[in-house]
C-alpha cells in the first residue's frame, strides 16, 4: 500500500520546526511503524537528504525509546501498544499520517522526533529509589507483601518512562509516570522507610521540571502503552495526605 | 555501606534529627504551590461548593409546594443572620480559592506546552477526556459571572415584602424574574454550563482526594452533574411556561 507521511522535521532544539510531506509505496502490512520509517529514511539517504531522527532501541515495546504522536494520538491509534509494536495493518492504502514529537516544555525537542526525556531521570533521581543495604539477595518470602498490592505495585512497576502519558496530556502533566513510581514503591515494605519524603520530592520535582498539572483527564491511561491506570494518581494523591497527617 | 565506619552514638543522633526534618508536615501554604496539593484544595472547596449548591437546589424546591413556604424558608435563613455571615464569607473563600487555583492550573498548562499538536485526538476509553474537563476554566468563569449576576437579581435586587408583613417576598421575585424570556433562557443555558462543571468536577474532585478509584464514581459524577443541573432549571421553566402559581 501507499502511505503518505507528514512529519515534523527540526534541526535543533533551537530552530523553528515544519511539516514535510513524504509518500512511501509497497508498505506491506506486516511492517512496523518503525520499520516504516527506516524505508522513509532510506529513501531519504539514497537522495542524499537527511534522514528523519527518531529514537527507538528494542523494537518489542519494553524499552521506552520510542515514542511520537501519531495522527494526535500518542503511540498511535492501538491501545496499550509503544510505537515499535503497532503495525502498518492498522492504516489503510493512501491514507495521510501525521508524525508529531512529544509536545511539552519540560520535554524540549533535540532533532525531529527526539525529544530530551531527562527530565523524568531528574524526577526518578529525586526519590524514586529505596535505600537499601546491598549484598546477596534476601531469602524469599523475608518479606511478605499481600498479593493484590504485589500485583498492582508489579502493574505500576512497568512504566517504561516512555512519556506518552505526558504527550497525551491536554496539560503536559507528568502525573502518572511520577505516581506510577511513587505507588509502586508506597506498596511495598521496602518503600516504607522512605514514603514521606518521596511523595513529596518526586513531585516538587515533578512541578520544577516544568509539567503541567493534572486536570483529571484521564488521557494518559488511555495511551500508556502498559497500561497503567489512574488508580496510581489516586494513590500518589493519598501518599501525600499522609505527608499531611501527624499519625499518616 | 557507608555507615559502617561511624560509630553508634555518631550515627544515631544526626540521622534521627535529618529523618525529622523531612518528615515534617508541611504548613497548608506549602499545599497552594504543590502540583497535588493545588488538586486537592480545588477538590475541597469544590465538594464544599456542590454542598451547598445542592442545599440551595433543595431550597428552591420548596417554591413547587408553595410561595408560603418559599418565603417562610427564605424568612427563617434571614433569621439567621450571624451564621448566615458565616457561611456566606466561607463560601465566597472556598469560591475564590476554587477560582484562584483553577486560573493557576489554567496558565500553567499553557506554559507546559507552548507549541500545540497540529493533530491531537483523545484516545477513546479508558480515558476520561470530555467536553466536560475540557471546558473546566471557562464553564467554571462563566459560573462566576453568572453568580454576580445571580445576587444582583435575587439577594441585592428589588425587595418586596409579603402583604401585611414586614417579611421579604422572594416568591413574587422569582415569579417576576422568570416571567422574562430572555432572563429565563440565558438562566437555563447557563445552569447547562453548571451541569457540565458538576460532570467532570464531582468525579475529579474525589479522584483529586484519592478517593475515587473505581468507574461507577465516574458515572455516578456524571449523573450528579445532570440531576443537580435539572433539579435548577426545573424551576424557572416551570415558571415560566405558566405550571406553577
Amino acid at each position: 500500500m501507499k502511505i503518505n507521511l507528514s512529519v515534523w522535521r527540526q534541526e535543533n532544539s533551537q530552530s523553528d520546526g515544519s511539516f514535510y510531506n513524504y509518500t512511501i509505496e509497497n508498505v506491506q502490512s506486516d511492517l512496523s511503524f518503525l520499520e516504516l520509517l527506516d524505508m522513509l529514511n532510506e529513501q531519504l539517504m539514497a537522495k542524499g537528504e537527511i534522514p528523519v531522527e527518531f529514537d527507538h532501541d528494542c523494537r518489542e515495546g519494553i524499552c521506552g525509546s520510542c515514542g511520537m504522536m501519531v495522527n494526535g494520538q500518542a503511540h498511535g491509534p492501538q491501545k496499550k501498544t509503544a510505537v515499535c509494536q503497532l503495525y502498518m495493518r492498522n492504516f489503510k492504502d493512501g491514507d495521510t499520517v501525521t508524525l508529531e514529537p512529544w509536545r511539552a516544555t519540560a520535554f524540549p525537542v533535540i532533532k525531529d522526533l527526539v525529544v530530551d526525556r531527562s527530565a523524568f531521570d531528574r524526577i526518578v533521581a529525586a526519590g524514586g529509589y529505596v535505600s537499601v543495604k546491598t549484598g546477596s539477595a534476601p531469602d524469599a518470602n523475608a518479606v511478605l507483601v499481600k498479593k493484590t498490592d504485589a500485583d498492582q505495585a508489579f502493574d505500576y512497576a512497568t512504566c517504561i518512562s516512555c512519556g506518552a502519558c505526558v504527550a497525551a496530556c491536554p496539560n503536559a502533566s507528568a502525573s502518572l509516570f511520577t505516581a506510577a513510581k511513587i505507588s509502586h514503591l508506597a506498596l511495598l515494605a521496602q518503600g516504607n522507610p522512605e514514603r514521606k519524603q518521596r511523595v513529596v520530592k518526586m513531585t516538587q520535582q515533578m512541578t520544577a521540571e516544568g509539567f503541567g498539572d493534572c486536570s483529571n483527564h484521564g488521557e494518559c491511561q488511555a495511551v500508556c502503552p502498559k497500561g497503567i491506570s489512574i488508580d496510581a494518581i489516586a494513590q500518589m494523591r493519598r501518599e501525600y495526605i499522609r505527608t499531611k497527617l501527624p499519625f499518616g | 555501606m557507608a555507615f559502617s565506619s561511624i560509630s553508634n552514638s555518631e550515627k544515631s543522633k544526626p540521622r534521627k534529627s535529618e529523618s525529622r526534618k523531612s518528615d515534617h508536615v508541611a504548613p497548608p501554604a506549602e499545599m497552594w504551590q504543590s502540583s497535588i496539593g493545588k488538586k486537592i484544595l480545588t477538590g475541597v472547596t469544590g465538594l464544599g461548593l456542590v454542598t451547598f449548591v445542592v442545599i440551595h437546589a433543595l431550597g428552591n424546591l420548596t417554591l413547587f409546594f408553595s410561595a408560603p413556604t418559599f418565603n417562610y424558608l427564605a424568612y427563617v435563613i434571614e433569621r439567621l443572620r450571624p451564621l448566615l455571615y458565616l457561611v456566606e464569607f466561607s463560601l465566597l473563600g472556598l469560591l475564590l480559592i476554587h477560582i484562584a487555583i483553577g486560573i493557576r492550573l489554567y496558565v500553567g498548562k499553557r506554559s507546559a506546552r507552548r507549541i500545540a499538536y497540529t493533530a491531537y485526538e483523545s484516545a477513546g476509553a479508558p480515558s476520561r477526556q470530555t467536553l466536560a474537563s475540557r471546558t473546566m476554566i471557562f464553564s467554571g468563569l462563566l459560573l462566576g459571572v453568572f453568580l454576580i449576576w445571580h445576587l444582583a437579581t435575587f439577594k441585592f435586587g428589588p425587595v418586596y415584602r409579603v402583604p401585611g408583613s414586614t417579611d421579604r417576598d422572594m416568591a413574587r421575585l422569582v415569579f417576576e424574574t422568570f416571567q422574562q424570556p430572555i432572563y429565563t433562557a440565558s438562566y437555563v443555558i447557563v445552569l447547562g454550563f453548571l451541569g457540565l462543571h458538576l460532570r467532570h468536577g464531582f468525579w475529579s474532585a474525589l479522584h483529586s482526594l484519592g478517593v475515587a478509584t473505581k468507574p461507577s464514581v465516574f458515572m455516578g459524577s456524571d449523573d450528579l452533574g445532570r440531576a443537580i443541573s435539572i433539579a435548577i432549571k426545573g424551576l424557572p421553566i416551570a415558571i415560566y411556561f405558566g405550571l406553577l402559581g
